[in-house]
């Protein structure tokens, strides 16, 4: 089965340019994408987790997977908009642990809450830190600024 | 409070009987030991000497180089890039002007090209000679360091002569380099390669049937492939697990798919592995660079795109065009198309990825960078658990990361 092929079934839109695929997915899809993206397609590696903060347009954040096959030599990046007023989808650690630490990146960074998380707690700011730094609306010189 | 209120404070009866061996006990490694090669906490929790659990902590180098990204010009983005993985500061300036150069679809000259993979090569010898002179310190190998840093003082002096900076060097600008190769490069690093390969077999002539080296080192810190896979380690502890991966193969940029070389790999899958194959990577490094010196192309070394690329000085004084684009790129920088890339290199740690997010002004809305060392730390807990405390040493040093690149 081709990439394309595997892909009709979960896409919401594709877009190919610049020679990478982007392809957005339904949040309530996403674990189910990845489980068959890592298992019938040999996408054996998540790359990177993270988001887009497209403030104060709604649906707020973009959160982007970048996926690697190795066997196939093919990458291919997903990405589920959220809204912002309730920022929550579901986690891809049961499809891939490394998603654990890229998961807890975006937490802290971007408060984007991540269910069914084994351990979502900051990870590279303070544990009483208030906010999230990479929103848009948070001040580049703190929040105290 | 007497001793034996706090201990039947914190011990239920049954853990209080028990010998003191048997008790579990909490043990904070870092954020200062020297052998975490910066600033990584570890809580370890250990029965004896045995370790139960390794909880890593991180985050004491964040300097939110991310953010900051958001508010500078393109152009002014690389010098940041130097300080994010600070023991590879070339191979970050590379990725980072790719990624750039990919949204503005710029068409960069070969002679800018091969120079950019010839001194990322001399970076990723730069790299692993820091990493194997302080490894082997860690295990207790007094001496390989300061054979290690006789090559790399020399390395830096190359970067120094080509940039004018030892370590943040933002050599590699958006549409090529920022100066003009400096004259007599050429020799000097001839002299610097020639003489190279034999300074490995000194290296080797230490450690590699050093039996106390060995002792420490085989059979420590073994991964299996599939764990590896699965919690996101890339470059030399995959290939040392048997997994050919490196992008300069895979996924060919800058040129490298014109140059002849081999990516070593073991199967073993523990710390000697992954010396081996560093060490491996160093030689393999040196005829990267030998074939650039040979091969260099002629020609200019920025892209002709006046729009992106600083005029040359005498230009600049002479021609009003000059001038003009030069004052605007200075003022307020070149806009980028929109769009969005995910531009993947081999750094001597694995695989470094930066995401661009342009919305069509100067400045990126949005980069991540993907540092290999925030996906390899990641599966330390794995490599640890269930071995003892020395050797979470030597675990801890073949993974090779910088604490710069894992914060960001």
């Amino acid at each position: 089965m081709t990439l394309s092929e595997g892909l009709e079934l979960f896409a919401l839109s594709r877009s190919e340019r610049l020679g990478e695929l982007t392809v957005e997915i339904a949040p309530e899809k996403l674990v189910e994408t990845c489980h068959f993206l890592k298992h019938e397609l040999q996408f054996e590696r998540l790359s990177s987790v993270t988001a887009v903060d497209r403030y104060p347009s709604e649906p707020r954040f973009e959160v982007v997977y970048h996926l690697q096959s190795i066997a196939r030599k093919e990458r291919v990046r997903l990405k589920c908009l959220v809204r912002g007023d309730h920022p929550e989808i579901d986690s891809a650690t049961i499809v891939w642990r490394s998603a654990n630490w890229f998961e807890r990146e975006v937490f802290d960074m971007f408060g984007i809450h991540f269910r069914n998380h084994p351990d979502l707690r900051r990870i590279l700011m303070p544990d009483d830190w208030d906010g999230h730094p990479l929103r848009k609306d948070y001040p580049i010189a703190g929040p105290r600024a | 409070m007497s001793e034996q209120e706090n201990s039947s404070a914190v011990l239920t009866p049954s853990e209080a009987d028990a010998p003191p061996a048997r008790r579990k006990m909490t043990l904070n490694m870092g954020p200062q030991h020297p052998s975490t090669h910066g600033v990584l906490r570890l809580v370890l929790e250990l029965d004896g000497e045995t370790i139960l659990s390794a909880t890593p902590d991180i985050g004491y180098l964040h300097t939110g180089i991310e953010k900051e990204f958001e508010e500078k010009l393109y152009q002014q983005g690389v010098t940041l890039t130097d300080r994010i993985d600070y023991l590879a500061p070339l191979s970050n300036n590379l990725c980072y002007c790719l990624a750039a150069e990919k949204l503005l679809e710029l068409e960069i000259p070969p002679k800018a090209q091969w120079m950019r993979v010839m001194l990322t090569e001399l970076t990723r010898l730069n790299s692993h000679l820091v990493w194997l002179g302080t490894h082997a310190i860690d295990i207790g190998a007094m001496s390989v360091f300061l054979y290690c840093f006789r090559e790399r003082e020399e390395i830096l002096r190359i970067f120094e002569m080509f940039s004018g900076q030892r370590m943040m060097t933002s050599y590699f600008r958006i549409g090529g380099l920022a100066l003009a190769p400096p004259r007599g490069w050429r020799e000097r690093v001839k002299k610097f390669i020639d003489v190279f390969p034999s300074r490995v077999d000194e290296y080797e002539n230490l450690l590699t049937n050093n039996q106390i080296f060995m002792g420490r080192t085989q059979g420590v810190g073994y991964m299996s492939l599939e764990d590896m896979l699965d919690l996101g380690i890339t470059g030399p502890m995959l290939r040392a697990a048997g997994l050919a991966l490196d992008a300069r193969k895979q996924e060919p940029y800058s040129g490298y798919e014109k140059f002849d070389f081999t990516i070593p790999t073991r199967t073993e899958s523990d710390v000697f592995a992954r010396y081996q194959v560093r060490v491996e990577e160093m030689r393999q490094s040196a005829r990267i660079v030998n074939q650039a010196l040979e091969g260099m192309p002629e020609g200019p070394h920025t892209a002709d795109a006046p729009k992106v690329v600083l005029p040359e000085r005498e230009k600049m004084k002479t021609q009003m065009e000059s001038l003009i684009y030069h004052f605007k790129i200075v003022t307020e920088g070149f806009r980028v198309p929109a769009g969005e890339v995910y531009q993947i290199i081999e750094s001597p740690r694995g695989e470094l990825g930066y995401y661009m997010v342009s919305d069509g002004t100067s400045k990126p809305y949005r980069v991540h960078i993907h540092g290999p060392s925030f996906g390899n730390l990641q599966g330390l807990p794995k490599m640890i658990e269930g071995s003892m405390i020395a050797d979470v040493i030597a675990s801890l040093g073949s993974m090779d990361f910088v604490l710069g690149d894992t914060d960001r």
